[in-house]
């Protein structure tokens, strides 16, 4: 298959054109998405294709554009939502997690909400403590919505594109150190179904499972365990509602071993979800407890040396293979 | 008391001028959304009485197959949105009905209904205001009952004049004596004119009174028997009947005609409600996604 290079805010940019020439009734909403493009850039020139009516630069209020989409999603609209930072979404959790998850449900059936929330998340920028979380758990925690955190070009454009295609709501967090990454996507047509996670390198002594920009972290360190013997199989979960518990599980049933790997903060994290369900559908396959590499228990420092130590660092998935292993 | 209704709930009984005056001056097509105080607006939009009384039971034949209960009645075929739990929680949903109906040129309306109580939530003020810049075909209809659920008006805003919120959003905004079904249903006539014509959404502050507590249960110590029987003179069906026969539209005789036919209506409704099914465990795991 023919692929091109591109980046993953230009990636996320041809999955909306593409649907929104495929069908007339997807349409955007967010903070500067129109003329400015979004401050990451995934929305530009959109407005001059599609015209003010589909893509619409709305105020500064999460909680009422967010319930805007809900109410144009039940009438028969795909609303594709932008909210600028991640960390945004704490001020509107009810239309999020009360309206627009439950919706379908408390119907019986009769309406759902077939809208994307497009959001971006992580550290490594300095940008302090309400500009860099990862809080893709608390999401994947409520029943009704589907939550994507994807890792490379490809994967955002592709499941994007299925994203948008969905009769409910799903949560897509992309990451901000991301944008500007590229890698090749296939030409034509192209389709990343949800719930399908990735192996993104095959390895026999140890299964570490990441998603996002931890998948990268996570190769690195899987090169350097390379060289000291040590065969890293790397997923890449790209989604956490659905999850692709049965990947998981093969895996480790080969290695017999895990790593948990994310930027969210430890505790509660979907690493402990991963881990247990490692130990209740793979427990006699596990030679060693399962571990978590993970963002410190903390708000996000600014200052980029200490923001550093916060955040997981290749060393950290590096050691916590060895100390399995050793 | 049976104990077939579960949770709290929430009686629309002082109000009914509201819904009946609003919906009569709707068409089918109109769309709204309600609070959990939705059940006169759900029958005067045009439910039916048994399927809500199916769903206020938890059965399959209730508007939600028994899973929303009465603070989540939906109903699309006679453009119900919602009820919802959250008292500012539906408006956003009519400003995104108010959008797509614009979007598509359909000429509809999106009306949210909701209480004084839900003014002082974020999401009011944001809706009002993305309805207003926007130019929404909306009707925001505040039913000012004078209690946000136990905490009076006074209580809890400085200005108890809610209508003067429409101004600060360019929006236009009426008072209305919401216990006049004629003065509600002209209210509403005018500004369901206004935004088919693209001038835009209005906020009705409709003056009324709920004549039962809170929920069911309430012991209302937060306000006097008194001020209830001054209101209960005021009583909005009342005061109709008393206008139809005074002004000859109607005789005592018809009006306990009809009185008669519509209690019999919900009795029967209430009655074969009960006769509907339990929805069965297989159902917990359906329409989550």
């Amino acid at each position: 298959m023919s692929t091109r290079e591109l980046t993953v805010a230009q990636a996320l940019n041809e999955a909306l054109r593409e649907e929104m020439l495929r069908n007339e009734r997807v349409f955007l909403m967010g903070e500067d998405i129109g003329e400015y493009g979004g401050i990451f850039k995934v929305t530009k020139d959109l407005l001059k294709e599609f015209g003010p009516q589909r893509v619409r630069d709305t105020p500064i209020s999460e909680a009422a554009f967010i319930g805007t989409g809900v109410g144009a999603a039940m009438t028969g609209w795909i609303p594709v939502v932008e909210v600028m930072w991640v960390d945004f979404m704490a001020v509107a959790m009810d239309q999020i997690i009360n309206q627009a998850a439950k919706m379908k449900y408390m119907s019986g059936g009769q309406t759902s909400v077939p809208m994307v929330i497009r959001t971006q998340g992580g550290g490594g920028r300095g940008n302090a403590a309400q500009h860099s979380q990862s809080l893709e758990t608390l999401f994947a925690h409520i029943p009704g919505l589907s939550v994507v955190v994807p890792s490379n070009p490809a994967d955002a454009k592709g499941l994007l594109k299925s994203a948008i295609r969905r009769n409910s709501p799903t949560i897509f967090i992309e990451n901000k150190m991301l944008y500007t990454k590229r890698g090749p996507v296939p030409d034509g047509e192209h389709l990343v179904p949800l719930g399908v996670g990735d192996v993104v390198r095959a390895g026999t002594d140890v299964t570490l499972i990441s998603l996002s920009r931890m998948v990268d972290f996570t190769l690195e360190a899987a090169a350097e365990l390379e060289n000291e013997g040590i065969s890293a199989e790397v997923i890449d979960l790209r989604s956490l509602s659905p999850l692709d518990e049965s990947l998981v599980v093969r895996s480790v049933e080969k290695t017999n071993r895990a790593v948990v790997v994310h930027e969210a903060t430890r505790l509660f994290g979907w690493g402990g979800e991963v881990c247990a369900l490692i130990q209740e559908k793979a427990f006699d396959y596990l030679d060693a407890p399962v571990l978590r590499v993970a963002t410190k228990d903390v708000p996000i420092p600014y200052n980029r040396a200490l923001e550093k130590q916060t955040l997981p660092q290749v060393s950290d998935i590096v050691q916590a293979v060895r100390s399995q292993l050793g | 008391m049976e104990g077939l209704v579960g949770g709290s709930y929430h009686s629309y009984v002082g109000q009914e001028a509201v819904a009946v005056g609003v919906c009569s001056a709707l068409a089918r097509e109109d769309t709204i959304t309600t609070t959990y105080r939705g059940r006169g607006q759900h029958l005067a939009k045009g439910a039916s009485a048994y399927r809500l009384f199916a769903e206020l039971l938890g059965r399959v034949d209730g508007y939600c197959k028994g899973k929303g209960g009465p603070m989540h009645i939906c109903d699309l075929e006679t453009g119900i949105l919602g009820a919802n739990g959250i008292v500012a929680g539906g408006i956003s949903h009519s400003v995104g009905a108010a959008l797509t109906a614009q979007m598509s040129g359909s000429r509809q309306v999106a009306v949210a209904f909701f209480g004084d109580g839900a003014v002082n939530q974020g999401v009011f003020s944001e809706a009002m205001n993305l309805a207003a810049l926007w130019n929404l075909p909306m009707i925001f209809v505040c039913e000012n009952n004078l209690y946000a659920e136990m905490t009076p008006l006074s209580s809890y805003v400085k200005n108890a004049r809610l209508v003067d919120r429409a101004a600060a959003f360019g929006m236009v905004g009426e008072v209305v004596d919401g216990n006049d079904v004629e003065a509600v249903f002209r209210a509403v006539q005018s500004a369901r004119t206004r935004a088919l014509d693209g001038r835009g959404p209005t906020f009705l502050e409709m003056m009324t009174y709920r004549l039962h507590g809170h929920m069911l249960g309430d012991p209302e110590t937060y306000r006097s028997k008194e001020e209830v029987a001054e209101w209960r003179a005021r009583d909005p069906i009342v005061r109709w009947k008393t206008h139809l026969l005074e002004s000859g539209l109607a005789t005592e005789g018809r009006l306990a005609e009809l009185e008669q036919t519509l209690d019999a209506e919900l009795a029967s409704a209430a009655e074969r409600a009960r006769a509907s099914l339990e929805p069965g465990p297989e159902t917990i795991l359906e329409d989550v996604l």
